[in-house]
């Protein structure tokens, strides 16, 4: 590996672990290696690890009396081989309906990117995004991998409310609302899907490391599938990944 | 059994938050002034992960549907079993339809109440505390029954209560440590932060705390990391926040200082215009 890692304290209670800042799938690949090492090795006091796009954070329940001897501890797992057993990692297929009524700022990016709005959905569903980690919003994930061609500015005046289930895209990144809340991407599509169900076993269906790719719907595929996804019949169609 | 006869203004139900869940953006949640609560709990011996309820400003009103024991700590907004005056953070016996309320507001901004062996509400993710998209109900409302152990067996009841810090209502020191972004402040934004005297602006909640003095900033934002309640972010516009416990997991703001623990005790027991300093 040989990656330039530091170890700072983050109060008296987190351990902020920091790669070099730039977004990349090798160093993501590496927090998450780190991140599974840290959890196989059972330290109790450890109550939570938070990925970042080049940061890993640890949580303790209580403070440390040395903070050194815990970064001697994390550095001494980051060494060790055992990597204990690697999560299998999913390609999900999110469907999406780009029609003007869900897809609100298709018109607009449209007219500043001087690009057809079925380029915009050609290239927003032809690319497959990588889930970098999940934060914001339960359920809302980081994706990597936008087209620069879609590049977008977020709205100087955020909106208020922005519907569950908005896929929009936020300046170099896109992303899907998983709940309704304020926000000031630029929304081209609306997915039925629920990206995080609290009556589910696991609430999120995806986790960092997984990749999303959006399939384009039209709107009675969207009402077939909204239907089935209030009715929990409904199933993401996901690949395994063999990288 | 206790049933919501005035909800207050924004009354909910806590315990020590859910960990473990930042993997899927879940926020920890969890009691703001977790001192005044363990008080409270310590009280009834209940264990210090019992649920309680958080009341802002009083203003509410409940009827208690079975007997038990109860204690209120925290903020001081006179508290009353049948328009009678009860004491803070003592344990206090109810019975059968005595009905508990609030009036003068005398300090504090947030009291507890704790049920002996706590309020029984839904768990999800490990823990009751209310949150939006994650607990079925996010504020109580009116009319609204909250479920509760029925206890009549202790009978002994002691007149000592417990002797409260005063400091943890009184004191304008705010503890911190320096944050991850701290080194990558000017010197003098450095001074700026420990020689000026901080007042909480009207933007609060459970959330955070917007503060009212600005910091010039110049730092770009982050590529975006984790963030903890107690962590206080500086904005583009120089606005300083103070994280608080419902959070969110990750930000991109420069966290420049991370208050203690207790240092959010603190200052989830002060409010909009009150003034204080960090101190390190």
């Amino acid at each position: 590996m040989g990656e330039k890692i530091t170890y700072k304290s983050f109060g008296d209670r987190a351990i902020l672990i920091e790669w070099k800042a730039e977004i990349c799938p090798s160093i993501s690949n590496n927090i998450l290696d780190l991140q599974q090492k840290i959890g196989a090795f059972e330290n109790r006091n450890i109550v939570d690890t938070i990925v970042g796009y080049t940061s890993l954070t640890i949580v303790y329940n209580n403070p440390f009396e040395d903070y050194l001897n815990e970064i001697a501890v994390l550095k001494k797992i980051n060494t060790s081989k055992d990597i204990g057993h690697k999560k299998s990692s999913f390609t999900w297929e999110i469907p999406v309906c780009y029609d003007l009524e869900f897809g609100i700022d298709l018109q607009e990016i449209s007219k500043v990117t001087n690009l057809e709005i079925s380029e915009i959905v050609k290239l927003h569903s032809q690319s497959s995004y990588r889930v970098y980690f999940i934060g914001f919003l339960p359920g809302f994930l980081y994706l990597g991998g936008l087209n620069k061609q879609l590049f977008f500015d977020r709205k100087s005046n955020p909106r208020l409310k922005v519907a569950k289930g908005a896929v929009a895209i936020g300046g170099e990144q896109t992303g899907v609302y998983p709940s309704e809340s304020a926000g000031g991407w630029n929304i081209i599509g609306k997915t039925p899907v629920n990206f995080f169900n609290i009556n589910q076993d696991s609430p999120c269906f995806a986790k960092a490391g997984d990749f999303i790719k959006f399939v384009r719907i039209d709107k009675n595929e969207f009402l077939q599938i909204e239907k089935e996804v209030k009715a929990g019949s409904y199933q993401i169609s996901k690949t395994l990944r063999n990288d | 059994m206790i049933k919501v006869l005035k909800p207050g203004f924004f009354t909910t139900i806590q315990d020590k938050g859910r960990f473990g869940f930042a993997a899927i953006g879940v926020p920890v949640s969890g009691v703001m002034d977790g001192y005044s609560a363990d008080i409270a709990n310590s009280i009834l011996n209940n264990s210090l992960d019992a649920a309680v309820l958080e009341i802002i400003f009083g203003s509410c009103e409940f009827q208690f549907l079975c007997p038990t024991f109860i204690c209120v700590s925290g903020g001081d907004f006179s508290p009353k079993i049948n328009r009678k005056s009860i004491k803070l953070n003592k344990k206090i016996r109810v019975s059968k339809h005595d009905v508990l309320s609030f009036g003068k507001i005398n300090y504090g901004v947030r009291s507890y109440l704790a049920v002996s062996g706590g309020i029984q509400s839904e768990e999800k993710l490990n823990s009751k505390s209310f949150y939006k998209g994650i607990t079925k109900e996010t504020v109580l409302k009116k009319g609204m029954k909250i479920l509760i152990h029925r206890n009549i067996k202790e009978v002994v009841i002691t007149n000592a209560s417990i002797k409260i810090d005063e400091l943890h209502f009184n004191s304008t020191k705010i503890n911190c440590s320096k944050g991850p972004e701290f080194e990558l402040l000017s010197l003098y934004q450095q001074s700026l932060l420990f020689e000026n005297t901080f007042s909480i602006s009207k933007d609060i909640s459970r959330m955070g705390y917007r503060l009212n003095e600005l910091i010039v900033n110049d730092l770009p934002t982050l590529l975006t990391s984790s963030v903890l309640p107690g962590t206080v972010q500086l904005t583009p516009s120089g606005t300083l926040i103070i994280l608080m416990r419902d959070c969110q997991v990750t930000g991109g703001y420069p966290r420049i200082l991370q208050l203690s623990e207790k240092a959010i005790h603190i200052l989830s027991q002060k409010t909009t215009n009150q003034k204080f300093n960090f101190s390190i």
